[in-house]
């Protein structure tokens, strides 16, 4: 055993929609002045993504950014290649007042799938995951029942949580919970 | 007897048995019916015992508002008491028991209470049961308890789920009767999103057997096409079995759907709280109908004329052969009416009005009713049944006129409209004289968050009786909200004909002028057994508020809130109190609108996921070796490692043993880990802690306090300087989240201009101690780091890799021993861990949990926020002064450390306690003085913070707060303990072991 593992080591579970812990992601905080052009250049060149508005991601399969608050942002890449990763966006920012730390191994990260995405969602969140609001992109601080989260629609039958390692397994039971069959609701 | 009818029955699947249990006796309904119908159709109309008097009592209403036939359902654990006969939907298997009797429904002992009643009038707890003071807890509240009482306490667990489901939407309509329905379609076509519910299992309400008819066709039609044309546009969503249960603010409201209570074991959550936000609520509730308040209107038998048509037409469920109508409005005509259609007999309508005609009255007088005008009930003949009534003159004293042998009587005191959910958040009423009722002021809507109206009242809830003008007011409504929502849409109401009524007459006692032993038998709250003569006793001895008088009387303080006994209530207290009804006033409104299950208020917290437990990457490990937890926050943490056959105790000694000879291993990964990083980072943490970070060195750690703006300590650790505008922060392991909010409040409110970020990394590594004189030799062998003596030195920390996997070392040190913290990305953890024990094994390496965690910090005399803290305690007072900076101008509590209560020099002050015969001291023990307090307590100098037995010194040890304690070394105190003894414990150096620091330093 020498290979980084997860909080769940990608346990899975079928309800109604399928429900897996997605493993180990590569997540870079950033904070800084999202305004400031000079920031905007590093991490947008370190990314290779346009830093995202409120509420959003941008990003493509492991790599992207996420909003997460007017100065802080979410970096996405492999696993593999975060310390490198930081090395280089600690240097594109030097100079500047920001704040770079890897936290990739401080979360979970959970892929759900299936039609009734949304309405397993909206049995934990009081955010808004409707359609036309909580759109593909849409990426959102919240909480889960008790615990902090984000969630993130990745296409119409998929929507990432991202949490706290810590909270793996109770994120786990409570997605699980939610998907179980029989709780069907048919209401978006 | 009650009987079903041979045919009819608009809710009936007659092709559909359904077999259900009532008291163990075996009993069989159909499809469609309700528990309290199928019960009527076979005849059981005794349902349940009053709450006070055991009176025997029978359904009253067909809906929610049911305050007599509540039923204790279902077994083990499904078994739920108070549920309404009334709301519970027949299904195969279904068990239900009556309430409150003993030893059976029908004959009952506590019914002795009835013939004491003039014994027991409100108001008798407080006045009879008050002397002498010991019997009230001895012996007249154990009477009290099993005598009063409705359902039994569920005892075993739940075996249903239950869940939330949150939703924002622009538009709920609740109540799906015909104006539910007209508001949901005009909003509908303005384009809006609509979610219209309804409590029951039908949409339509009342208006089908009420005769209703809309746009020409029967309302049964008009109601189905509504619901098709709903159901056909994207907009709309519709829901039965989903009730209304509280509207609070700014448009936030709770919906209860019974998603299983029908198809129980089907393995679908039972209720669903739905919490919604949306934008405009219709209240379209519609409204219920007011029992008359004359002598023996709680005898089985006597209804509600609304119920008795119900059940005549909705389950052809007959009342009895006969029944006898009494009313002060024209709409019980409509059960007459009803009653004749079904081949029943109604041998008289007992109306106390003086002259009527017209409409609904001429109708029955053409079918050949009889029809008594200024005449009403003197009181209903029969005990456990009705057998008949006493007719009188309304305007009279109660003389019998006549008597008329009957089974059944309707009675109808007018219609109250449902206003609760327009009222819970602030809808105000105003009192409708013609109508006898409050309605809702539509010009005083609950208001949004902008201050602008966020409800609108539609239909028989908004006052309106008559169809018509139910659908006309629905549309206006639905094109209010639709408006509010910046569309416009056009009114269009489908039409009724033009009803002609009577107006009504306020009867609030019949006959007007009864004697006190008629209203001493006159029922306003049968739940709760109060009588008219209740209220006006209320009135006589000043509890003129209607709050007052509410809690003296407990007039509408049951399960059902008061739904029919309310309005009565509060215009007899008028009455009696020579006021105006609208003076008065109403109670509050408050929801749920009826009760909703706790089940469905926890949703999914239960069992494993009623808290989320938190986990290190180690936690399995722990778990899988025995590990005791103790919880600290949300996280469990090994509080020992106890092994086959060994005492947690033991294990405990054992743990801090090997730690202290060899090596011990410790999971410290929840100690919070915040980074602290900019230009102002230094000047930002001198003003957190107490002493200087500022001249921290980078690659050293230095030890620090944190109080809040009050002076108390609050927080405590070890702060590393990671570069030159870099710092991280430990916390506490409680104190993570708590300590990261409390740095972002500070720099988000205070110091915004400063140019500091933090970042929570507590949970990004995993972090190991390694502790023991043989932890440096552990970390030796695993290899990649120069942790030598001279190159790696106490409050030394580093950066390199340690058997391949990046670490994060600190030379830091919680025991007194040589210690390492080892920081790992979490994902590692749990391999960095493993390689400590094979590294360990041959030194005899064992992990170790809080308990030796905190022996060995005591030994030390280390203190632990939350033991020798408790958030009046100061760092001064436990000796920290030197962790107080006297260099810098301030940091957050220093003016408060300097408020006179602070300095006073008689603060009680941290000292080592030492037991004189090797005792360990009781946790939280007290040292007394001489004397006691005015309130003739001992009075107290000092006490215990921590204590324990050190399996180091073979002795008890303790950490205490004494007064003047450190000018009183070698002093003994006396602790009192709560068995009677006293422990001897004499004053000493807090630090017990290894006073010079000799065996970190190695």
């Amino acid at each position: 055993m020498s290979e980084p593992v997860s909080a769940l080591r990608g346990e899975s579970y079928d309800g109604h929609i399928r429900v897996e812990e997605a493993g180990l992601r590569g997540m870079i905080t950033v904070r800084g002045d999202l305004s400031s052009e000079a920031v905007a250049r590093a991490v947008g060149e370190v990314s290779g993504v346009e830093v995202p508005g409120p509420n959003a991601a941008n990003a493509s399969d492991a790599r992207g950014l996420c909003w997460m608050s007017p100065d802080e942002l979410l970096l996405l890449v492999p696993h593999a290649e975060a310390g490198e990763t930081l090395r280089r966006l600690s240097d594109a920012l030097a100079g500047e007042h920001a704040l770079v730390v890897d936290v990739s191994d401080a979360r979970a990260t959970f892929r759900l799938t299936g039609a009734p995405v949304r309405e397993v969602l909206a049995k934990l969140t009081p955010a808004d995951v409707s359609p036309g609001v909580f759109e593909l992109g849409a990426f959102r601080r919240t909480r889960l029942a008790q615990v902090p989260a984000a969630i993130w629609m990745r296409d119409a039958q998929t929507a990432e949580v991202v949490c706290f390692r810590s909270v793996a397994r109770y994120m786990f039971d409570l997605l699980a919970t939610a998907a179980r069959p029989g709780g069907e609701v048919g209401y978006f | 007897m009650s009987t079903r009818l041979a045919t009819g029955g608009r809710l009936l699947n007659r092709r559909k048995q359904v077999g259900f249990t009532f008291n163990g006796r075996r009993l069989t309904g159909f499809e469609g019916d309700t528990l309290a119908s199928a019960l009527l159709a076979q005849g059981q109309a005794l349902m349940g015992r009053s709450f006070k008097y055991h009176r025997p009592r029978g359904v009253v209403a067909s809906g929610s508002e049911e305050p007599n036939a509540l039923m204790n359902l279902g077994r083990g654990g499904r078994f739920e008491p108070n549920q309404r006969a009334t709301t519970t939907e027949l299904f195969d298997g279904l068990e239900a028991s009556s309430q409150n009797h003993w030893p059976s429904l029908d004959f009952d002992v506590g019914e002795i209470n009835a013939s004491l009643s003039r014994f027991l009038p409100a108001g008798f707890y407080y006045k009879t049961f008050i002397h002498p003071r010991p019997f009230w807890k001895h012996v007249y509240e154990p009477f009290i308890r099993r005598s009063a009482g409705l359902g039994k306490a569920p005892k075993d667990r739940d075996v249903d789920r239950y869940e939330h489901f949150n939703i924002r939407t622009d538009v709920v309509v609740i109540g799906g009767g015909i104006a539910g329905l007209q508001a949901a379609l005009t909003v509908a076509r303005s384009g809006a999103e609509v979610l219209l519910i309804e409590q029951a299992a039908h949409w339509g309400g009342r208006a089908p057997v009420d005769g209703a008819v809309i746009d020409g066709r029967p309302a049964d039609e008009w109601i189905a096409g509504a619901v098709a044309e709903l159901e056909g546009m994207e907009n709309v969503r519709l829901r039965l079995r989903t009730m209304g249960s509280g509207v609070y603010d700014h448009g936030y409201m709770l919906a209860y759907e019974r998603v299983a209570d029908h198809t129980l074991g089907d393995d679908r959550p039972r209720h669903r709280l739905w919490r919604i936000r949306a934008r405009q609520i219709v209240t379209a509730t519609g409204a219920i109908e007011r029992p008359l308040a004359f002598a023996g209107n709680d005898v089985p038998g006597v209804m509600l004329a609304s119920a008795v048509r119900d059940y005549v037409a909705n389950w052809a469920v007959s009342p009895g052969d006969r029944t006898v109508i009494v009313t002060n409005n024209d709409d019980a005509y409509r059960t007459a009416l009803a009653l004749k259609a079904a081949g029943l007999e109604v041998p008289a309508i007992l109306d106390a009005r003086p002259s009527v005609s017209g409409g609904l009255v001429e109708e029955a007088r053409k079918i050949g009713i009889r029809v008594e005008q200024g005449r009403g009930v003197a009181k209903v003949l029969g005990r456990k049944r009705v057998e008949g009534v006493a007719v009188c003159s309304q305007s009279g004293e109660g003389a019998v006129l006549e008597e008329i042998p009957c089974e059944a009587v309707a009675m109808s005191g007018g219609w109250s409209p449902v206003v609760h959910l327009w009222s819970h958040c602030g809808g105000r009423l105003r009192w409708d004289d013609s109508l006898c009722h409050f309605r809702p002021d539509a010009d005083k809507a609950p208001t949004g968050a902008d201050g602008q109206p966020v409800a609108v009242v539609v239909g028989a809830a908004n006052g309106e009786l008559h169809t018509g003008e139910i659908l006309r007011d629905a549309a206006e409504g639905g094109a209010t909200a639709a408006r509010r929502l910046g569309r416009e849409v056009e009114p269009q109401a489908a039409s009724a004909e033009a009803e002609h009524a009577n107006p009504m007459a306020p009867v609030w006692v019949m006959p007007q002028g009864a004697g006190h032993d008629l209203r001493a038998k006159m029922w306003l709250d049968f739940q709760n057994d109060v009588k008219v003569t209740d209220v006006q006793l209320a009135a006589r001895e000043g509890f003129e508020s209607v709050e007052h008088a509410k809690r003296y009387t407990t007039l509408g303080m049951a399960t059902d809130q008061g739904k029919l006994s309310n309005i009565n209530g509060l215009a007899v207290l008028a009455h009696t109190l020579n006021e105006d009804i609208p003076q008065v006033g109403t109670t509050t409104f408050r929801p749920p609108y009826t009760p909703i299950s706790m089940g469905s208020i926890a949703g999914e917290a239960r069992g494993e996921l009623f808290q989320p437990v938190r986990r290190t990457p180690m936690h399995d490990w722990h778990e899988g070796n025995g590990a005791t937890w103790e919880p600290v926050g949300h996280w469990r943490r090994p509080y020992a490692y106890p092994r086959p056959g060994e005492s947690v105790h033991d294990a405990v000694q054992r743990e801090v043993k090997t730690t202290r000879d060899s090596v011990g291993l410790l999971d410290a990964s929840t100690l919070g880990k915040i980074v602290v990083k900019g230009p102002d980072a230094g000047r930002f943490l001198d003003m957190l802690y107490t002493n200087m970070m500022s001249t921290l060195k980078v690659g050293r750690c230095r030890y620090g306090l944190m109080c809040s703006e009050n002076g108390f300590l609050m927080d405590d650790g070890v702060v590393a300087r990671l570069s030159e505008d870099t710092w991280l922060c430990h916390t506490t392991t409680g104190g993570a989240d708590r300590i990261h909010a409390h740095m972002e409040e500070w720099l988000q409110t205070e110091w915004w201009g400063w140019k500091v970020y933090t970042a929570n990394l507590t949970e990004q590594y995993a972090q190991i101690g390694v502790v023991g004189p043989k932890a440096r030799a552990v970390l030796e062998k695993l290899g990649g780091m120069d942790i030598s003596a001279d190159n790696f030195k106490f409050m030394d920390w580093a950066d390199g890799e340690l058997a391949g996997i990046p670490a994060r070392v600190f030379r830091i040190s919680f025991s007194g021993e040589l210690s390492f913290e080892v920081a790992v990305p979490a994902s590692r953890g749990r391999e960095f861990w493993d390689l400590c024990l094979d590294a360990g094994r041959e030194f005899g390496i064992a992990p170790y949990g809080t308990e030796a965690l905190h022996i060995m910090r005591a030994e030390k005399g280390f203190i632990m926020i939350g033991d020798e803290t408790d958030g009046t305690v100061i760092p001064q007072d436990l000796g920290l002064d030197w962790a107080i900076s006297k260099k810098k101008d301030d940091y957050i509590g220093k003016r408060a450390q300097q408020r006179e209560h602070m300095a006073r020099p008689d603060r009680w002050k941290l000292v080592g306690l030492e037991t004189l015969d090797g005792s360990t001291l009781p946790d939280g023990a007290y040292a007394v003085a001489e004397g006691t307090n005015a309130n003739g307590q001992r009075i107290t100098q000092g006490r215990v913070t921590s204590t324990y037995h050190s399996p180091t010194l073979g002795r008890g040890i303790a950490m205490g707060l004494v007064l003047h304690g450190p000018d009183r070394m070698g002093e003994v105190l006396d602790f009192p303990k709560v068995d009677g003894t006293v422990v001897q414990a004499r004053i000493v150096d807090p630090v017990f072991f290894d006073k010079d620091g000799e065996k970190q330093n190695v």
